[in-house]
C-alpha cells in the first residue's frame, strides 16, 4: 500500500537528508505554495517484489529522490555459512535467489571446485548446463509474468507464465525431490544421475517451449499499452551501467556485451553456440525484450546439449571426500553467469573445515544499486515497473 | 439445531430453509476468505503458484488476494520473519478486520526454520500473533496450503457465536489489537506476546 506520511515535507536540495531535522518552505518556482510529499512504498507493497521499501519524494508525480531501504530479509546467510561445514551450505545457497536454486548451487560448487582443485566429469557438465539453461527459463518467464502484472494486467500473463515453470519444476522435482530447493549439485559434479526418462521429459520440454513463447510475444512484444508503459521509461545509460558494475541482462539490455558465459566460457559453455542479445536503448522495454530473446537463446543451448549429451560417464567425481571435507589452505572466487547475471562466491579456507571467509557476490542487490537514478524524473507510477525490470529477489539482496 | 424434521421438510417443500445463524454465519465465512497479498519470502512463490492455473486455490474461494489489510480475512504469513520485518507484520494484523485468520506457512515462519541459528530471524510468527494452522515444509508445497486452507475451513465450522468457546471477536476481554514490538538495543522487546505463546517448560530430572 502507499501510505502518505502524515506531513508533507520539503526537502531544500538534494543534499539534506530524509530523516532527521526536516525544514518546511515553500518551493521556489511554485505559485501554489504546494510542498513535496514524501511517499514510503513499502515494505508490504504488492509489487515490491518481496520485503522491500522505497522512500520517494515526490514533486507532484514527479520522483525527486528515491531511497532504497533493504535488510527485511536479512537471513544470515553468511554468517551462518561460515558456522557451517562447506556442504551445509549448499541448502542455504538454495534460498537466496529462490527461483534459481540450481544456478546458485552450481555458482557455490563452481567457487568450492576451484579452491580445491576438484575436476567435474563430462556428463555432469552437461547435467549442470541443462538445469541452468532450465532456470533461466522458468526465471526470465516468471520476471516476464511479475513484470507485466506490474503494469496492470493483473493475472492473466503471470498464470501463463507459472503454468510452464509448473512443467520445468516437475522435472527438478523428479530429480532432487523438491520443486523450489533443489540442493541438486555437488562438488565436483551432481548427486542423482539423469535417468532416460528426465531426458526425455526435458527434450519435451523443450520441443514444446517456443509454442508457448510464441503466445506469449504475440500478446506482450507488440501490445501497444505495454510500449507506451515501457519505452523510454527507466534509461540506464551505458557508462552509468558499467561505472554502477551493474551485471546480467540490464547490462546487455544498455548494450555492453558482457556474458560470463562467453567471457569465462565456464563448465564448457565453449562447445555450445549462442548469441548474446543486446539491447540499444536500455529503457524497460528493451529488459523486457532481452529476457525473451535469451530464452530464445538458452532454447538453442538446450538443444544443442540435449544432443551432445554423453551416453556412459560419471555423474559426480568419485575421488572426491564429500563428509569431512577440508580443501586445502586458499582463496577462490567463482562467478557463473546466474539469470539475473554475475553470481560469485568468495571463499577462503584456512585448511579447516568451515570457511574462514564467504562472501557472496549477489546480482540483485548490486543491481538495485542504480534505482534512484533510473527513476529520478519518472512518474511514480513508472518506480513500479523500473523496480520490475531489475529482477531483483530479496532473499538474495539482503541474504 | 433441534427442529422438528417433519417441519421441516414441510417447509423446504415450501422453499423455507432452516438454520441457525451460527451455521449461516460459518458458512459464509468458510466459502470466501480473502487473503491478503503478502509475502516474505521464498514460501510467497509457492503462494503465488497455489494461485495460478495448476492448483488453482479458487476452487475453496480463497483466490481474492487483496492488496490492502483492511480488506483481507486471512493472513497468510509465507516466508522468514526476520526482526525488522516482526513489527510490520503484527502491524499488518492489527489493520486487518475481525473475524481474521493466520496461516504460518512453512518452517521459517513457524520455528525459524534453517535460519533460526541467525541473530535477526523471529523463531516463530506466534509469538506475537495468535496462529490458527501451522504448515511444516521448506517451502510447504502448494498441495500443503491448499490442505491447511481447508483444514481452516473445517476450523471455521466449528467455531462458536456464543456460549463459553465463543470466537475471540465477540468476547469482551480479548484485546482487539496485539502490542508491536520495538527494535530494542539487543533484541525485539518485548521478545514474545505473553497473551499469546507460552514458553515451553523443559521438564529435567524427571525420570
Amino acid at each position: 500500500m502507499i501510505q502518505p506520511i502524515t506531513e508533507t515535507i520539503e526537502i531544500g536540495g538534494s543534499e539534506q537528508p530524509l530523516y532527521g531535522p526536516r525544514s518546511y518552505q515553500v518551493l521556489s518556482g511554485n505559485d501554489l505554495g504546494s510542498q513535496l510529499l514524501e511517499i514510503s512504498m513499502g515494505p508490504h507493497h504488492p509489487s515490491t517484489h518481496g520485503v522491500f521499501r522505497m522512500d520517494v519524494v515526490l514533486d507532484g508525480e514527479e520522483v525527486v529522490k528515491l531511497k532504497p531501504v533493504f535488510g527485511y530479509l536479512h537471513r544470515n546467510h553468511e554468517k551462518i555459512a561460515e558456522n557451517a561445514s562447506y556442504l551445509a551450505s549448499m541448502p542455504y545457497t538454495d534460498r537466496l535467489d529462490y527461483f534459481c536454486s540450481m544456478t546458485n548451487n552450481w555458482a557455490y560448487a563452481h567457487a568450492v571446485e576451484k579452491l580445491a582443485g576438484i575436476k567435474v566429469p563430462e556428463r555432469a557438465e552437461y547435467m549442470r548446463v541443462i538445469l541452468a539453461e532450465l532456470t533461466r527459463l522458468v526465471n526470465h518467464t516468471a520476471l516476464v509474468g511479475f513484470l507485466v502484472n506490474d503494469l496492470g494486467a493483473l493475472g492473466t500473463p503471470l498464470i501463463y507464465a507459472f503454468r510452464e515453470r509448473e512443467n520445468i519444476l516437475d522435472v527438478f522435482e523428479a530429480l532432487s525431490g523438491a520443486r523450489m530447493m533443489c540442493n541438486y549439485m555437488r562438488f565436483g559434479g551432481v548427486r542423482v544421475d539423469f535417468t532416460p526418462d528426465i531426458l526425455k521429459r526435458i527434450t519435451h520440454i523443450v520441443d514444446r517451449y517456443p509454442s508457448f513463447l510464441a503466445e506469449f510475444e504475440k500478446l506482450l512484444v507488440g501490445n501497444d499499452i505495454i510500449m507506451s508503459r515501457c519505452q523510454g521509461v527507466g534509461v540506464l545509460t551505458k557508462e552509468l551501467a558499467i561505472a554502477s558494475s551493474v551485471t546480467g541482462p540490464m547490462l546487455r539490455a544498455s548494450g555492453v556485451d558482457y556474458d560470463i558465459r562467453k567471457v569465462d566460457k565456464y563448465g564448457i559453455y565453449d562447445r555450445f553456440d549462442f548469441r548474446v542479445p543486446l539491447g540499444d536503448h536500455g529503457d524497460v522495454y528493451d529488459r523486457l525484450m532481452i529476457r525473451f530473446l535469451e530464452m530464445h537463446e538458452s532454447l538453442k543451448i538446450l538443444r544443442q546439449a540435449l544432443k551432445q549429451f554423453p551416453q556412459g560417464g560419471e555423474h559426480i567425481n568419485p575421488e572426491v571426500k564429500l563428509r569431512n571435507f577440508r580443501p586445502k589452505a586458499g582463496e577462490a572466487y567463482g562467478r557463473i553467469e546466474s539469470p539475473k547475471g554475475e553470481l560469485g562466491f568468495y571463499l577462503i579456507s584456512t585448511g579447516g573445515n568451515l570457511p574462514y571467509r564467504y562472501r557472496v557476490r549477489p546480482p540483485s542487490l548490486i543491481n538495485l544499486t542504480i534505482l534512484e537514478d533510473m527513476c529520478l524524473g519518472e512518474k511514480v507510477a513508472d518506480v513500479i515497473i523500473i523496480l520490475g525490470s531489475v529482477d531483483i529477489v530479496l532473499g538474495e539482496v539482503d541474504r | 439445531m433441534p427442529v422438528d424434521e417433519g417441519l421441516r421438510s414441510e417447509l423446504q417443500k415450501a422453499g423455507v430453509f432452516i438454520a441457525s445463524v451460527e451455521t449461516i454465519y460459518n458458512w459464509s465465512r468458510r466459502s470466501s476468505v480473502w487473503p491478503l497479498q503478502f509475502g516474505l519470502a521464498c514460501c510467497a512463490i509457492e503462494m503465488i503458484a497455489t494461485a495460478c492455473s495448476r492448483f488453482d486455490l479458487a476452487r475453496f474461494g480463497a483466490e481474492v488476494f487483496r492488496p490492502s489489510p483492511r480488506q483481507a480475512d486471512l493472513m497468510i504469513v509465507a516466508g522468514t520473519v526476520t526482526k525488522k520485518m516482526a513489527p510490520q507484520v503484527v502491524r499488518l494484523f492489527n489493520q486487518m478486520p475481525e473475524p481474521k485468520y493466520v496461516i504460518a506457512m512453512g518452517a521459517c515462519a513457524i520455528s525459524g526454520g534453517p535460519f533460526k541459528q541467525g541473530y535477526n530471524v523471529l523463531k516463530g510468527i506466534d509469538r506475537f500473533i495468535p496462529v490458527d494452522v501451522h504448515i511444516p515444509g521448506c517451502p510447504p508445497r502448494p498441495e500443503a496450503l491448499l490442505n491447511a486452507l481447508m483444514f481452516l475451513q473445517r476450523q471455521i465450522d466449528n467455531q462458536h457465536l456464543t456460549g463459553v468457546n465463543k470466537v475471540r471477536w465477540y468476547d469482551d476481554t480479548d484485546p482487539a489489537e496485539y502490542p508491536i514490538p520495538r527494535f530494542g538495543a539487543h533484541d525485539l522487546e518485548p521478545p514474545f506476546n505473553r497473551a499469546v505463546w507460552h514458553p515451553q517448560k523443559i521438564q529435567r530430572g524427571a525420570a
